[in-house]
């Protein structure tokens, strides 16, 4: 992920640490040192001294009392990490996520794949129009869609039921069943699957349409060009869809956080919608239980570089680079 | 992923007219490539198909939009079209249960004003900023590049929850010593600065992009530019900012939309602070809880989809001024692979 080019011709000459070193001479080396000063600075204070401290807080029992000043800060050892194994909500919030997640993340896909090779066979006239259309739930913000989570989905008045109603099924209780309320948010984000359409949309118009005309000569059917032209061929995009909406989906915060969680009463849990960012940010932020959430932080981060590991391990197996062929 | 490695690769965003890449010329063909023909059947299926779609689509903004301006005991009757149009905005302030207004119970218009200030300063900032860093990255060769490229990229990866704390905690230290020092503006934790200074400092997603952006104008514009007697400075201004405009109202939109759409950044700062510095996602959320029926009051659900129409309605206006872009951005994020 990280091979970046070597830029610099190696011509003969002094030692590279010579070289190196007299860059620092050059009247350009300090134009671009100033100009790249913003990110240097923003990199320092914002991320990696925050990463440091955080790192830090996770072992000690860094909260409230210690941010007003009134007790030391201890270190604590291991005891943070040890408690994200005997806290009962955090194995709850986990399981939520990765719920959502198996849920949402597929799902998004599926329907973003195939709206987008309907949108493909109907040229690009009707395509782009219909395209734009699809992507306007896109641009809704998540407290509006938490607030349609409740209006939309409410069990005895909602739209939703009252659609059902008309082909006669009972609807369940969305929003209050337990089991229903993160397939409700899968179902908003299935309906703001435009940014994942548009990608993959993007993704098969790059595939070269001599591909399909030679696979059709050599006597393959639509669904067989489908699994072994159109797939692989847009694999580097869906691998990307599918690494950002994992990410996504462990950090889903703002759509339970509006709909379930009321902010002004400390002690109201849902636990059905209890998601990780929930917990942690409650954790940080009504209990000030700041080490501990520390640690759930770096926790969630662990997950992040599994997966995404699982994911790029996979895709040297599954996912086809266009560019490869030619080297 | 092999985001970087990519020096001689064309821009992701297609630059439009401005952009003198010749693989312009070639990408546009792809797109416009033959399609294979349908029969008018088939084409009318899909048509239907999609049409059927785009109601599912759309309806919940038709709803919405129809629910805002129902009455009090309306709001859940589903019906297309109110039977009695409401204005639920402005009117006369009385107690519950009199009939509530929206901009009397919450300052609203201070929300928005909010919202709006935040979200452009913040985007203007992050934009100009993440442009200086991306020119550095694209034109400028000097020691430790490639490393400071490579850290960049592996910031993209890091969750925010890992510095939120201590980002929290630095504000609230330096919260304390502008208190202490009375001749310092109040900034802090409480405040609307923990919103929008951070973009002054560059972001690592839209940095990628502009580099992406940057290496496809062609040296030779800027060495004729050296020629001609320009610093480097006036050169990013005259050559590399024109020829990039694409990508900066794309960066632009992109964090326009992120802070409009924020709620946690307002949750953690602003819930000490006064309503009237609240944000509109934090304000709508607070209505939420006080008139939704576990609310504690008499539930007024046409205030919340009346607040909820004013946080929907300007994103819609931004996508329709800016469509293009927001679909362009979009699409290019994919081809990085």
């Amino acid at each position: 992920m990280t091979s970046v080019t070597a830029s610099s011709t190696t011509a003969p000459g002094p030692s590279r640490a010579r070289r190196w070193l007299s860059g620092f001479r050059e009247k350009e080396t300090w134009t671009a040192y100033l100009f790249i000063f913003p990110w240097i600075f923003g990199f320092l204070v914002l991320t990696l001294g925050p990463m440091v401290f955080s790192a830090y807080y996770s072992f000690t029992n860094y909260g409230v009392e210690q941010v007003a000043g009134i007790e030391k800060t201890k270190t604590i050892g291991l005891h943070n990490y040890k408690q994200l194994f005997h806290d009962p909500y955090v194995g709850t919030a986990l399981k939520n996520t990765f719920e959502y997640g198996l849920m949402m993340v597929p799902a998004r896909i599926i329907f973003a794949l195939v709206l987008a090779l309907i949108l493909m066979r109907v040229g690009e006239r009707t395509g782009g129009f219909f395209r734009t259309i699809f992507y306007i739930p896109h641009i809704t913000p998540p407290v509006a869609i938490g607030v349609l989570v409740l209006t939309l989905f409410n069990g005895p008045y909602g739209l939703v039921n009252k659609a059902l109603r008309l082909i006669h099924v009972t609807g369940p209780y969305w929003t209050t069943s337990p089991n229903w309320i993160k397939p409700t948010i899968a179902i908003m984000d299935i309906w703001a699957c435009g940014g994942t359409m548009v990608i993959l949309l993007a993704a098969l118009y790059g595939v070269p349409r001599h591909l399909y005309e030679a696979a059709s000569m050599d006597g393959a059917s639509k669904v067989r060009q489908f699994f072994n032209v159109t797939l692989p061929m847009i694999s580097p995009a869906l691998f990307f869809c599918f690494i950002i909406l994992t990410l996504a989906a462990l950090n889903q915060f703002t759509v339970a956080y509006t709909a379930f969680f009321n902010s002004g009463n400390a002690s109201t849990t849902n636990s059905a919608a209890l998601f990780y960012a929930i917990y942690l940010f409650q954790q940080a932020f009504r209990y000030f239980n700041l080490g501990f959430a520390s640690a759930m932080a770096w926790l969630l981060f662990a997950i992040s570089m599994v997966i995404t590991g699982i994911n790029i391990f996979a895709t040297k197996r599954f996912v086809f680079y266009q560019g490869d062929a030619k080297k | 992923m092999s985001i970087g490695g990519q020096e001689n690769a064309p821009p992701f965003v297609t630059a439009g007219s401005t952009n003198p890449q010749p693989t312009e010329v070639v990408r546009r063909r792809r797109w416009r490539r033959p399609q294979p023909q349908l029969n008018w059947i088939e084409k009318g299926l899909f048509l239907i198909l999609l049409a059927g779609l785009s109601v599912l689509f759309l309806y919940p903004f038709e709803w919405l939009f129809a629910a805002a301006f129902k009455t009090h005991g309306e709001v859940f009757d589903n019906a297309f079209l109110p039977h009695h149009w409401a204005w639920n905005y402005t009117g006369p302030n009385l107690p519950q249960p009199h009939t509530q207004y929206l901009f009397n119970v919450a300052p609203v218009g201070h929300w928005l004003w909010n919202s709006l200030w935040i979200s452009f300063l913040g985007a203007g900032l992050v934009t100009i900023s993440s442009a200086f860093v991306a020119f550095s990255f694209a034109y400028f060769r000097f020691p430790l590049r490639n490393v400071m490229f490579a850290i960049l990229l592996a910031t993209m990866m890091l969750p925010g929850e890992v510095t939120m704390i201590p980002v929290y905690l630095l504000w609230n230290h330096i919260g304390k010593f502008t208190m202490a020092h009375s001749w310092l503006p109040h900034i802090g934790t409480g405040t609307q600065y923990p919103l929008w200074v951070p973009n002054m400092f560059a972001s690592a997603f839209y940095v990628f992009l502009l580099r992406q952006f940057f290496l496809g104008i062609p040296r030779d514009y800027f060495e004729a530019a050296r020629i001609d007697g320009d610093g480097y400075f006036s050169m990013f201004r005259r050559i590399a900012l024109p020829l990039a405009k694409p990508a900066l109202i794309v960066c632009f939109i992109f964090e326009v939309q992120a802070k409009w759409f924020d709620l946690q950044t307002p949750l953690i700062y602003l819930q000490q602070a006064g309503l009237s510095s609240f944000t509109v996602p934090l304000g709508l959320k607070l209505l939420v809880d006080k008139y939704n029926l576990a609310g504690g009051s008499i539930p007024e659900y046409q205030l919340i989809v009346a607040g909820t129409l004013l946080l929907v309605l300007p994103m819609v206006l931004l996508f329709a001024f800016f469509q293009k872009y927001f679909i362009r951005g979009i699409a290019t994020q994919g081809a990085k692979g």
